[in-house]
This record gives structure tokens, sequence and C-alpha cells, in this order.
């Protein structure tokens, strides 16, 4: 089993090498006279921001909205998480295993419920 | 009897896995085990990359979805490039690769040149659990779709690591959006699997091929509304156009690649159709059969009907790209949480009841039948009683065109000049 995963690992080297060889080769031309060696340009190096001056920092302060989403997507995954286990030994634990399932998806949709009821999955 | 025809001859091409095993074995002789080992997994590589995957983004990814939606928008697509315009994707790629990829002066470079390079890896690595063949699998592990689902969540990461090292306005809200609408909808989408997962007990890829054959019966006819929310989650992830807020050049310019160019962006580009192609292979491989079509895998290479299985799958995501609207964030992230949540776990809790009954009062297996009947009457009452319980109201919607004062919408000033309310 490790054997694959082996596998999995010397993957990892190549895709990594694949596009950085693409990146290279596109960088390397400008030395064969396939198109001009890069010069620096004031302009043209500017950030682009249709065609007007930039306007005060770039790296802006964002809605409160963007962050308990986030919260809400860790809590909710880090439950399905718990979940996974459970479908796997599915045939092994009767009904009891069953209902404490059940329960435990029922604590989930309490809380979207409540998530829902405090309007926190609104987009505002 | 023998489960296929297919024979372990390195020349029986129903099989290319024979092929490689049997040139893994000569080579196995001849060089110490630590190079075959290295060279395996090179092979694999070569096959299932730049055999499969990278032909199907140029002429299906590029070509193909361009020619198509030219055709859905009455346009003719390109044809100029070659017969049919079918050069097009390799004058792009040339293109791509001898153009100057600039580097604003205020950008952060390390991160910039890395985005790209972490965001193609992940790609390379999905193909590797896809299996194509009875034994034509790179690696066979016994965790396939946890592995799946966990290295095609790394691109959210890159998105932002592109967003934030430009130091553009344009470009952080871009990935500000992306990151958010891509883990909402990743929530349903791990949901819909753990029904699959409930129903085959294992989470090798392979093997839920497998308990598809052995059952007879497609995941799909006994998870529609777990494929549904895969389909919908999944172009959600890929950002394809109901849902490319990320790439809205009307709101902002490109999103995370408003300042990329050159191969910087073309690789995007192109691993943007790549993820789509293995979003596509894991939806047939788990909802669709993978290599099997009833005892067609018999007569047929399997490997053709994966391969055909998976362009078709393709075609579904080109079909709702080419006729469909950008919808907006709200309308993306409230159908997320208040449709696709709930709906997913209704279909969990149906799943685990039916299981549950089909191992304790030992049925047979042909109740999957019953339970295919079951599930499609559930998810069509589930989704539209849902809808309209959200206030969906499909006799409402106007039937002939109206004008904007008709419909209660304010017009600032009439034909006449004079204002109205």
């Amino acid at each position: 089993m490790l054997y694959e995963y082996g596998h999995i690992g010397i993957l990892v080297i190549i895709a990594l090498i694949f596009p950085l060889g693409a990146l290279v080769t596109s960088w390397a031309l400008q030395f064969v006279n396939v198109r001009p060696a890069s010069k620096p340009d004031v302009v043209r190096d500017d950030t682009y921001e249709c065609g007007l001056r930039t306007e005060g920092p770039s790296l802006v302060q964002f809605n409160f909205r963007f962050y308990y989403i986030a919260l809400l997507f860790v809590i909710f995954d880090v439950e399905v998480v718990f979940l996974f286990p459970w479908a796997l030994v599915f045939e092994k634990i009767g009904w009891v295993g069953y209902f404490e399932g059940l329960g435990f998806i029922g604590i989930l949709c309490l809380g979207i419920l409540y998530a829902w009821r405090k309007r926190a999955l609104e987009w505002r | 009897m023998p489960a296929f025809l297919i024979t372990n001859n390195w020349y029986d091409f129903r099989d290319l896995g024979n092929l490689s095993g049997k040139l893994l074995d000569l080579l196995d002789d001849a060089l110490p085990f630590g190079v075959v080992y290295v060279i395996a997994a090179l092979l694999g590589f070569v096959a299932s990359f730049v055999i499969f995957v990278l032909p199907s983004q140029l002429f299906v990814g590029v070509y193909g979805e361009r020619k198509l939606i030219g055709r859905i928008q009455s346009r003719y697509g390109p044809n100029r490039v070659g017969p049919f315009g079918l050069l097009q994707p390799i004058a792009d790629a040339i293109k791509l690769m001898q153009k100057e990829a600039l580097t604003p002066t205020s950008a952060d470079r390390a991160l910039m040149y890395l985005a790209p390079i972490v965001f193609v890896a992940p790609c390379v690595l999905l193909f590797a659990v896809i299996p194509f063949g009875p034994n034509m699998v790179f690696a066979d592990i016994p965790v396939a779709i946890v592995y799946f689902l966990a290295v095609s969540s790394i691109p959210v990461l890159t998105t932002f690591m592109a967003g934030w090292s430009h130091n553009n306005k344009y470009s952080l809200f871009g990935a500000m959006r992306v990151v958010a609408m891509t883990i909402s909808y990743e929530l349903p989408l791990v949901l819909g699997m753990l029904g699959v997962v409930l129903f085959t007990a294992t989470l090798g890829l392979q093997s839920t091929v497998l308990w598809q054959k052995e059952m007879d019966i497609w995941l799909v006819f006994l998870q529609p509304l777990a494929f549904a929310i895969f389909f919908l989650g999944a172009s959600a992830e890929l950002n394809r156009t109901p849902t490319d807020i990320a790439e809205a050049e009307s709101e902002i310019v490109a999103g995370y690649l408003t300042e990329y160019s050159g191969m910087k962006w073309g690789l995007f580009y192109g691993m943007d159709i790549g993820y789509a192609i293995a979003a596509a292979a894991f939806g047939v491989t788990v909802f669709l059969g993978g290599w099997t079509f009833f005892g067609l895998e018999k007569w047929v290479p399997p490997w053709l009907i994966f391969i055909g299985k998976t362009y078709l799958f393709y075609f579904l995501f080109i079909w709702t790209r080419g006729t469909l609207p950008r919808l907006r964030i709200d309308q993306l992230m409230t159908f997320a949480w208040k449709f696709m949540l709930p709906i997913a776990l209704l279909n969990l809790v149906i799943v685990a009841t039916e299981r549950m009954f089909w191992v304790e009062e030992k049925a047979d297996d042909s109740i999957v039948y019953a339970f295919a009947l079951i599930n499609i009457i559930a998810a069509a009452a589930a989704i539209y009683g849902w809808s309209r319980a959200l206030g969906y109201r499909p006799e409402n919607t106007p039937q002939k065109a109206r004008l904007v004062s008709e419909a209660g919408g304010f017009v600032p000033v009439d034909a006449h000049g004079e204002g109205s309310k």
C-alpha cells in the first residue's frame, strides 16, 4: 500500500517540475531573439487599474461577512469529517449506530437553523 | 468464469495496463529496484497526463469548448488556423509561450511566480487515482475519494495567493469572492459524497466502479440528489460560467488573473480546463459507472468507454456555460447555504435509512432498483418542494415581454422627456 503512496510522492516532484519548466522556457525565450529582452518601464510595470493611477493602499480592509462565512465553513466541515468514518463502518454498527448518526446530523441541522435565525447565511 | 474476456497479454489493447506492466517487468530484470520504481511513476505520468490530459485540454477544452460555445451563441468559433480551425489551440500555446510575462513593480514577485506552479501541481496529482480501466490506475489507494476532495481544494489557496500577490484591488476582490464561494460549495459537495460512501462502503475509486458493476446499476440512479449537488458544486468550484464571479469582467477586470500575462496566465487558463476534465472524470467514475457500460466493456476497450463518458460529462459543463447567465454573488451564497446544504443533509438521511434497512433486514441485492425509484421520486419532490418553500413561484413568471414600468421598475425619464414615477 505504501508502494502506491510513494508513487504519488514522486508524482508531486514531476508535477512541480512541469509548470516550472513552462515558466522557465517562456522566460528563456528572450535570450534566443524570439522577442527583445525585457527592459523596465515605469508605465508598463505599474499596477493595472483600467488606466487610472492607483489611489491609496491596495490591500484594503474587508467586510466582516467573508470572515463569518469562513467560520461557518470550518464549523460544518469539521462535523462532516466526523461523519466519514461513520459512513465507512455503517454495515457493522446496526440500528444503534444509525440513530446515533442521525442524532449527530440533527445537531448539525440545529446549527444551520441557529445560523439561519441569526441571519448569518444571508449575504448582506 | 473469468470476469472479463480481457487477457493478461501485453498486446491486448483492451487493457493497456498490461503493456506497461510488461515493460516494467522487463526493466526490472535489467535495472536496480529504485530506478524502476521512479520509471514506473514517470510512465504513469506520461500515460495519464501527457497522452490523455494534455491533448484533451487542447482539443476538447480549448478548441471544442470555443467551437461549441460559438455554435450555441450563433457564431462560427475558431475557423482560421488549419482545417476547421483545428490548429487554433497550438497557435494559442505558441503565442502564450513567446509572450512576455509582466510583473508589476509593486507586486510580491516570489508569490506571484509560485502561484501558477502550485496551481498546476494538484491537477496532475488528481489524475493519479482515476481508474481508466480494470488495472489502468496510477495509484489505487484505499482513500481515493478523500484524497481527491482534499487535493482538489488546494487551488482555492492558490487563487488567494495569486490575488494577494498582485497588490491590485481588483485581484484582491476577485480572490476574496472566490474563496468565500468555493468554501461554501465545498460543504454540500462533501455531504453528497458521503451519501455515495454510505452505499458503497468504500473510499476507493476502483472499488466504487466495481460496486456499480456488481450491482448492475449506476450510482446516478441511486443518488440523483447527490449527482445534482456534485454537478452544481463542481461547476462552482471550477468557476465555470453560471458561477464565474471570480472573473466577472464587467465588475472586476479579470479577478485574480488581472496582472497575469504570458505563460503565467497560460498555466492558469490551461489548468482550469484540466480541473474541469478531472472533475468530469471523477463524476464519471463515481456516478456513471467509470469504465463499465453494462457488459459492453468486454468487447470495447474500457479506457475508450471511460474517455467517451468523460467527454460527454465535460460537454455538460460546456453546455451550462454556453446557455446560463452569470449569477450575483449574494444569489450564489444564498443558494449554497439555504438550498444545497439542507438538500444534501436530507439526502444523507434518506440514504442512511435505506442502507440500514438493506443491511439489517438482510434484503436481496435487487432492492437497489426499488431504492433507485424511491430516490428519483424523492429527489424531484425535495428539489421542487424546498424551492417552493423558499419562495420559488414558477406560475408568477411572466410569459411575455413587459415594459419596465409595467413590471413596477423605476423609470427615471420616459420617451417624451417627462419624469415619471
